[in-house]
Protein backbone atom coordinates (compact mmCIF):
# COMPACT_ATOMS: atom_id res chain seq x y z
CA UNK A 1 0.00 0.00 0.00
CA UNK A 2 1.07 3.54 -0.43
CA UNK A 3 0.12 6.75 0.94
CA UNK A 4 -0.92 9.62 -0.88
CA UNK A 5 -2.35 13.11 -0.37
CA UNK A 6 -5.60 13.56 -2.68
CA UNK A 7 -6.60 17.68 -2.09
CA UNK A 8 -5.39 17.74 0.83
CA UNK A 9 -6.60 14.57 2.14
CA UNK A 10 -4.79 11.39 2.66
CA UNK A 11 -5.80 8.30 1.17
CA UNK A 12 -4.28 4.03 1.17
CA UNK A 13 -3.85 3.07 -2.20
CA UNK A 14 -2.73 0.10 -3.67
CA UNK A 15 1.03 0.30 -4.70
CA UNK A 16 0.21 -0.77 -8.26
CA UNK A 17 -2.00 2.16 -9.55
CA UNK A 18 -1.80 5.21 -11.39
CA UNK A 19 -3.21 7.93 -12.12
CA UNK A 20 -5.63 6.33 -14.86
CA UNK A 21 -7.20 4.38 -12.46
CA UNK A 22 -7.37 6.53 -9.08
CA UNK A 23 -9.87 9.04 -11.27
CA UNK A 24 -11.60 6.20 -11.92
CA UNK A 25 -11.43 5.14 -8.59
CA UNK A 26 -13.10 8.88 -7.68
CA UNK A 27 -15.37 8.52 -10.37
CA UNK A 28 -14.04 11.43 -12.53
CA UNK A 29 -13.10 9.52 -15.53
CA UNK A 30 -14.63 11.33 -18.80
CA UNK A 31 -15.26 14.32 -16.27
CA UNK A 32 -13.14 17.43 -17.11
CA UNK A 33 -10.64 18.08 -14.28
CA UNK A 34 -7.01 18.86 -14.10
CA UNK A 35 -4.50 17.30 -12.00
CA UNK A 36 -1.50 18.46 -10.19
CA UNK A 37 0.96 15.37 -8.71
CA UNK A 38 3.40 17.27 -6.54
CA UNK A 39 3.40 20.22 -8.13
CA UNK A 40 3.51 19.78 -11.58
CA UNK A 41 0.89 19.01 -14.49
CA UNK A 42 0.01 15.61 -15.04
CA UNK A 43 -1.33 15.43 -18.82
CA UNK A 44 -4.42 13.95 -19.46
CA UNK A 45 -2.89 11.91 -22.21
CA UNK A 46 -0.30 10.41 -19.45
CA UNK A 47 -3.19 9.41 -17.07
CA UNK A 48 -3.06 5.89 -18.13
CA UNK A 49 1.21 5.57 -18.16
CA UNK A 50 1.49 7.70 -15.06
CA UNK A 51 2.29 5.94 -11.66
CA UNK A 52 2.18 7.18 -8.19
CA UNK A 53 4.40 6.72 -5.53
CA UNK A 54 4.48 6.59 -1.60
CA UNK A 55 3.98 10.47 -0.05
CA UNK A 56 3.09 11.43 -3.55
CA UNK A 57 0.36 15.14 -3.17
CA UNK A 58 -2.01 15.18 -5.73
CA UNK A 59 -4.65 17.95 -6.17
CA UNK A 60 -7.37 17.78 -8.84
CA UNK A 61 -9.03 20.80 -9.99
CA UNK A 62 -12.53 21.91 -11.76
CA UNK A 63 -14.07 25.23 -13.19
CA UNK A 64 -16.70 26.27 -10.76
CA UNK A 65 -18.71 29.76 -11.17
CA UNK A 66 -16.42 32.87 -10.77
CA UNK A 67 -16.14 36.32 -11.24
CA UNK B 1 -23.17 48.80 -36.78
CA UNK B 2 -19.92 47.23 -36.92
CA UNK B 3 -18.34 48.07 -33.87
CA UNK B 4 -16.71 44.57 -32.47
CA UNK B 5 -14.79 44.07 -29.06
CA UNK B 6 -11.27 42.69 -30.32
CA UNK B 7 -9.26 40.97 -27.53
CA UNK B 8 -6.03 39.31 -28.64
CA UNK B 9 -7.57 38.89 -32.64
CA UNK B 10 -10.77 37.36 -32.17
CA UNK B 11 -13.76 39.61 -32.10
CA UNK B 12 -16.65 39.90 -29.79
CA UNK B 13 -20.55 41.26 -30.56
CA UNK B 14 -21.08 42.00 -26.88
CA UNK B 15 -19.03 44.13 -24.75
CA UNK B 16 -20.30 42.86 -22.22
CA UNK B 17 -17.98 40.13 -19.62
CA UNK B 18 -20.08 38.38 -16.32
CA UNK B 19 -18.90 36.17 -13.96
CA UNK B 20 -20.97 32.84 -13.18
CA UNK B 21 -20.21 32.71 -9.29
CA UNK B 22 -23.05 33.50 -6.50
CA UNK B 23 -25.83 32.39 -8.15
CA UNK B 24 -28.16 30.51 -6.24
CA UNK B 25 -28.27 27.51 -8.50
CA UNK B 26 -27.25 26.70 -12.06
CA UNK B 27 -30.27 27.41 -13.84
CA UNK B 28 -30.32 30.50 -12.44
CA UNK B 29 -26.70 30.73 -13.91
CA UNK B 30 -27.35 29.87 -17.09
CA UNK B 31 -30.28 32.38 -17.91
CA UNK B 32 -28.29 35.13 -16.23
CA UNK B 33 -25.81 34.73 -18.14
CA UNK B 34 -27.88 33.72 -21.72
CA UNK B 35 -30.10 36.66 -21.08
CA UNK B 36 -26.81 39.46 -20.64
CA UNK B 37 -25.59 38.25 -24.34
CA UNK B 38 -22.50 37.84 -22.65
CA UNK B 39 -19.82 35.67 -25.05
CA UNK B 40 -17.47 35.66 -22.37
CA UNK B 41 -17.63 34.25 -19.13
CA UNK B 42 -15.18 33.90 -16.36
CA UNK B 43 -14.65 31.21 -14.26
CA UNK B 44 -12.63 29.92 -11.02
CA UNK B 45 -10.70 26.75 -10.77
CA UNK B 46 -11.40 25.30 -7.38
CA UNK B 47 -10.54 21.57 -6.12
CA UNK B 48 -12.35 19.00 -6.44
CA UNK B 49 -14.79 17.98 -4.09
CA UNK B 50 -13.51 14.13 -4.05
CA UNK B 51 -16.60 11.54 -3.01
CA UNK B 52 -19.24 13.97 -3.23
CA UNK B 53 -22.01 12.75 -6.31
CA UNK B 54 -19.83 12.43 -8.87
CA UNK B 55 -23.28 12.17 -11.29
CA UNK B 56 -24.10 16.28 -10.30
CA UNK B 57 -23.27 18.65 -13.09
CA UNK B 58 -20.58 20.63 -13.70
CA UNK B 59 -20.78 23.71 -14.81
CA UNK B 60 -18.87 23.24 -18.09
CA UNK B 61 -21.86 20.90 -18.55
CA UNK B 62 -24.20 24.34 -18.13
CA UNK B 63 -22.22 26.80 -20.04
CA UNK B 64 -20.27 24.71 -22.65
CA UNK B 65 -16.98 25.95 -24.09
CA UNK B 66 -18.53 25.57 -27.31
CA UNK B 67 -20.50 27.69 -26.45
CA UNK B 68 -18.53 30.53 -24.34
CA UNK B 69 -15.02 31.99 -24.52
CA UNK B 70 -14.44 31.27 -21.01
CA UNK B 71 -12.24 33.04 -19.23
CA UNK B 72 -10.61 31.04 -15.95
CA UNK B 73 -9.41 33.46 -13.33
CA UNK B 74 -7.15 33.04 -10.37
CA UNK B 75 -9.64 35.01 -8.03
CA UNK B 76 -8.34 33.92 -4.51
CA UNK B 77 -4.95 34.08 -5.08
CA UNK B 78 -1.96 35.82 -3.33
CA UNK B 79 0.84 35.37 -4.57
CA UNK B 80 1.96 35.14 -8.53
CA UNK B 81 3.20 31.55 -7.76
CA UNK B 82 -0.50 30.73 -6.81
CA UNK B 83 -1.88 32.41 -9.83
CA UNK B 84 0.53 31.16 -12.54
CA UNK B 85 0.10 27.70 -11.09
CA UNK B 86 -4.35 28.24 -11.22
CA UNK B 87 -4.02 29.04 -14.56
CA UNK B 88 -1.55 26.56 -16.05
CA UNK B 89 -4.26 23.77 -14.44
CA UNK B 90 -7.13 25.59 -16.25
CA UNK B 91 -5.06 25.14 -19.23
CA UNK B 92 -4.69 21.90 -18.80
CA UNK B 93 -8.28 21.49 -17.83
CA UNK B 94 -9.81 23.74 -20.95
CA UNK B 95 -7.61 21.82 -23.55
CA UNK B 96 -4.73 24.23 -24.31
CA UNK B 97 -6.74 27.56 -24.34
CA UNK B 98 -4.75 30.44 -23.70
CA UNK B 99 -6.83 33.26 -22.91
CA UNK B 100 -7.00 33.91 -19.06
CA UNK B 101 -7.97 36.58 -16.26
CA UNK B 102 -5.32 37.15 -13.86
CA UNK B 103 -6.24 38.97 -10.69
CA UNK B 104 -3.73 38.89 -7.36
CA UNK B 105 -4.91 40.34 -4.58
CA UNK B 106 -3.96 41.73 -2.14
CA UNK B 107 -5.92 41.42 1.10
CA UNK B 108 -8.97 39.51 1.81
CA UNK B 109 -10.86 42.61 3.22
CA UNK B 110 -10.31 44.97 0.14
CA UNK B 111 -9.70 42.34 -2.57
CA UNK B 112 -7.41 45.36 -3.93
CA UNK B 113 -4.88 43.84 -6.69
CA UNK B 114 -1.34 43.60 -5.33
CA UNK B 115 -0.03 45.10 -8.70
CA UNK B 116 3.75 43.95 -7.57
CA UNK B 117 2.87 40.02 -7.53
CA UNK B 118 0.84 40.77 -10.73
CA UNK B 119 3.42 42.59 -12.87
CA UNK B 120 5.27 39.83 -11.81
CA UNK B 121 2.85 36.99 -12.67
CA UNK B 122 1.89 38.49 -15.89
CA UNK B 123 5.73 38.12 -16.83
CA UNK B 124 5.57 34.24 -16.76
CA UNK B 125 2.22 34.03 -18.00
CA UNK B 126 3.38 35.84 -21.27
CA UNK B 127 6.35 34.22 -21.75
CA UNK B 128 4.41 30.48 -21.19
CA UNK B 129 2.09 31.64 -24.14
CA UNK B 130 -0.98 32.75 -22.39
CA UNK B 131 -3.47 35.60 -23.23
CA UNK B 132 -3.57 37.53 -20.38
CA UNK B 133 -5.96 39.69 -19.71
CA UNK B 134 -5.46 41.33 -16.17
CA UNK B 135 -7.20 43.06 -13.46
CA UNK B 136 -5.90 45.69 -11.27
CA UNK B 137 -5.85 48.90 -9.92
CA UNK B 138 -6.53 52.10 -12.19
CA UNK B 139 -2.94 53.56 -12.17
CA UNK B 140 -2.18 54.46 -15.09
CA UNK B 141 1.62 53.78 -15.13
CA UNK B 142 0.90 50.11 -13.71
CA UNK B 143 -1.98 49.74 -16.64
CA UNK B 144 0.80 50.96 -19.08
CA UNK B 145 3.64 48.46 -17.76
CA UNK B 146 0.98 45.83 -17.80
CA UNK B 147 0.62 46.73 -22.09
CA UNK B 148 4.10 46.76 -22.57
CA UNK B 149 4.38 43.16 -20.85
CA UNK B 150 2.21 41.87 -23.44
CA UNK B 151 -1.13 41.67 -21.99
CA UNK B 152 -4.34 41.55 -24.16
CA UNK B 153 -6.61 43.68 -22.13
CA UNK B 154 -6.32 46.12 -19.24
CA UNK B 155 -9.06 45.52 -16.54
CA UNK B 156 -8.68 48.09 -13.99
CA UNK B 157 -11.18 48.21 -10.88
CA UNK B 158 -14.00 50.81 -11.16
CA UNK B 159 -14.71 49.98 -7.13
CA UNK B 160 -14.06 47.57 -4.60
CA UNK B 161 -15.08 43.85 -6.00
CA UNK B 162 -18.46 43.25 -5.13
CA UNK B 163 -18.77 46.57 -3.46
CA UNK B 164 -21.37 47.69 -6.51
CA UNK B 165 -19.81 51.65 -5.85
CA UNK B 166 -19.69 52.19 -8.79
CA UNK B 167 -17.60 54.43 -11.06
CA UNK B 168 -15.35 55.95 -8.50
CA UNK B 169 -12.54 57.52 -10.29
CA UNK B 170 -13.31 58.25 -14.09
CA UNK B 171 -10.30 60.40 -14.67
CA UNK B 172 -8.18 57.80 -14.05
CA UNK B 173 -9.83 55.30 -16.21
CA UNK B 174 -9.53 58.11 -18.99
CA UNK B 175 -5.55 58.53 -18.13
CA UNK B 176 -5.50 54.58 -18.44
CA UNK B 177 -7.26 54.85 -22.09
CA UNK B 178 -5.06 57.80 -22.84
CA UNK B 179 -2.10 55.15 -22.47
CA UNK B 180 -2.81 51.89 -23.57
CA UNK B 181 -3.77 50.43 -27.20
CA UNK B 182 -5.44 47.14 -25.88
CA UNK B 183 -8.64 47.03 -24.90
CA UNK B 184 -9.94 48.64 -21.50
CA UNK B 185 -12.10 46.99 -19.74
CA UNK B 186 -14.07 47.68 -16.37
CA UNK B 187 -13.81 44.91 -14.20
CA UNK B 188 -15.33 45.41 -10.56
CA UNK B 189 -17.00 47.83 -8.66
CA UNK B 190 -20.37 48.30 -11.30
CA UNK B 191 -23.75 48.85 -8.96
CA UNK B 192 -26.01 48.75 -11.39
CA UNK B 193 -27.30 49.87 -14.96
CA UNK B 194 -26.08 53.47 -15.30
CA UNK B 195 -22.40 52.10 -13.69
CA UNK B 196 -21.43 49.97 -16.59
CA UNK B 197 -23.75 52.75 -19.22
CA UNK B 198 -20.87 55.57 -17.47
CA UNK B 199 -17.98 53.00 -18.38
CA UNK B 200 -19.27 52.66 -22.18
CA UNK B 201 -19.78 56.17 -22.33
CA UNK B 202 -16.50 57.14 -21.51
CA UNK B 203 -14.30 55.13 -23.79
CA UNK B 204 -14.41 51.76 -22.03
CA UNK B 205 -14.10 48.38 -24.09
CA UNK B 206 -15.82 46.54 -22.40
CA UNK B 207 -17.61 46.19 -18.67
CA UNK B 208 -17.03 42.80 -16.75
CA UNK B 209 -19.45 42.15 -13.85
CA UNK B 210 -20.45 39.45 -11.31
CA UNK B 211 -22.14 40.24 -8.75
CA UNK B 212 -23.86 43.70 -9.86
CA UNK B 213 -26.31 40.60 -11.51
CA UNK B 214 -26.21 37.99 -9.37
CA UNK B 215 -26.51 40.19 -6.31
CA UNK B 216 -29.38 41.84 -7.40
CA UNK B 217 -33.02 41.11 -6.13
CA UNK B 218 -34.08 39.48 -9.70
CA UNK B 219 -30.47 38.39 -11.43
CA UNK B 220 -32.01 37.79 -14.67
CA UNK B 221 -33.33 41.24 -15.25
CA UNK B 222 -30.89 43.00 -13.87
CA UNK B 223 -28.85 40.87 -16.42
CA UNK B 224 -31.15 42.60 -19.68
CA UNK B 225 -30.98 45.45 -18.34
CA UNK B 226 -26.58 45.25 -18.03
CA UNK B 227 -27.12 44.19 -21.45
CA UNK B 228 -29.04 47.14 -22.70
CA UNK B 229 -27.06 49.46 -20.27
CA UNK B 230 -23.75 48.47 -21.96
CA UNK B 231 -24.77 48.93 -25.95
CA UNK B 232 -26.61 52.52 -24.77
CA UNK B 233 -23.67 53.68 -23.45
CA UNK B 234 -20.93 52.36 -25.94
CA UNK B 235 -23.52 53.78 -28.44
CA UNK B 236 -23.49 57.31 -26.59
CA UNK B 237 -19.75 56.76 -26.91
CA UNK B 238 -19.39 56.47 -30.52
CA UNK B 239 -22.07 59.12 -30.92
CA UNK B 240 -19.70 61.81 -29.24
CA UNK B 241 -21.81 63.72 -26.67
CA UNK B 242 -22.69 67.29 -27.00
CA UNK B 243 -20.64 69.78 -25.01
CA UNK B 244 -21.72 70.49 -21.44
CA UNK B 245 -22.41 73.84 -21.21
CA UNK B 246 -21.80 75.23 -17.73
CA UNK B 247 -24.34 78.17 -16.31
CA UNK B 248 -25.83 78.57 -19.38
CA UNK B 249 -28.52 77.13 -21.01
CA UNK B 250 -29.95 76.97 -24.49
CA UNK B 251 -33.53 76.36 -25.96
CA UNK B 252 -34.97 73.07 -27.79
CA UNK B 253 -37.63 75.14 -29.25
CA UNK B 254 -37.35 77.77 -31.92
CA UNK B 255 -36.99 81.24 -30.03
CA UNK B 256 -39.11 83.23 -32.96
CA UNK B 257 -42.70 83.29 -32.94
CA UNK B 258 -43.14 82.88 -29.13
CA UNK B 259 -46.89 83.84 -28.23
CA UNK B 260 -46.35 86.97 -25.97
CA UNK B 261 -49.13 88.49 -24.30
CA UNK B 262 -46.30 91.08 -23.13
CA UNK B 263 -45.08 92.18 -26.37
CA UNK B 264 -47.21 93.89 -29.19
Amino acid sequence: MITVSINGATRQLSDAINVAWLIEDLGLTGKRIALERNGEIVPRSLFATQPLADGDKLEVVVAVGGG
Amino acid sequence: MNDKLIIAGKSYNSRLLVGTGKYKDFTETRTAVETSGAEIITIAIRRSNIGQNPNEPSLLEILPPSKYTLLPNTAGCYTAEDAVRTLRLARELLDGHSLVKLEVLGDPQSLYPNVIETIAAAKTLVAEGFQVMVYTSDDPIIAKQLEDIGCVAIMPLASLIGSGMGILNPWNLQLIMDRVQVPVIVDAGVGTASDAAIAMELGCHGVLMNTAIAGAQQPVLMAAAMKKAVEAGREAFLAGRMPKKLYSASPSSPTAGIINSTRS
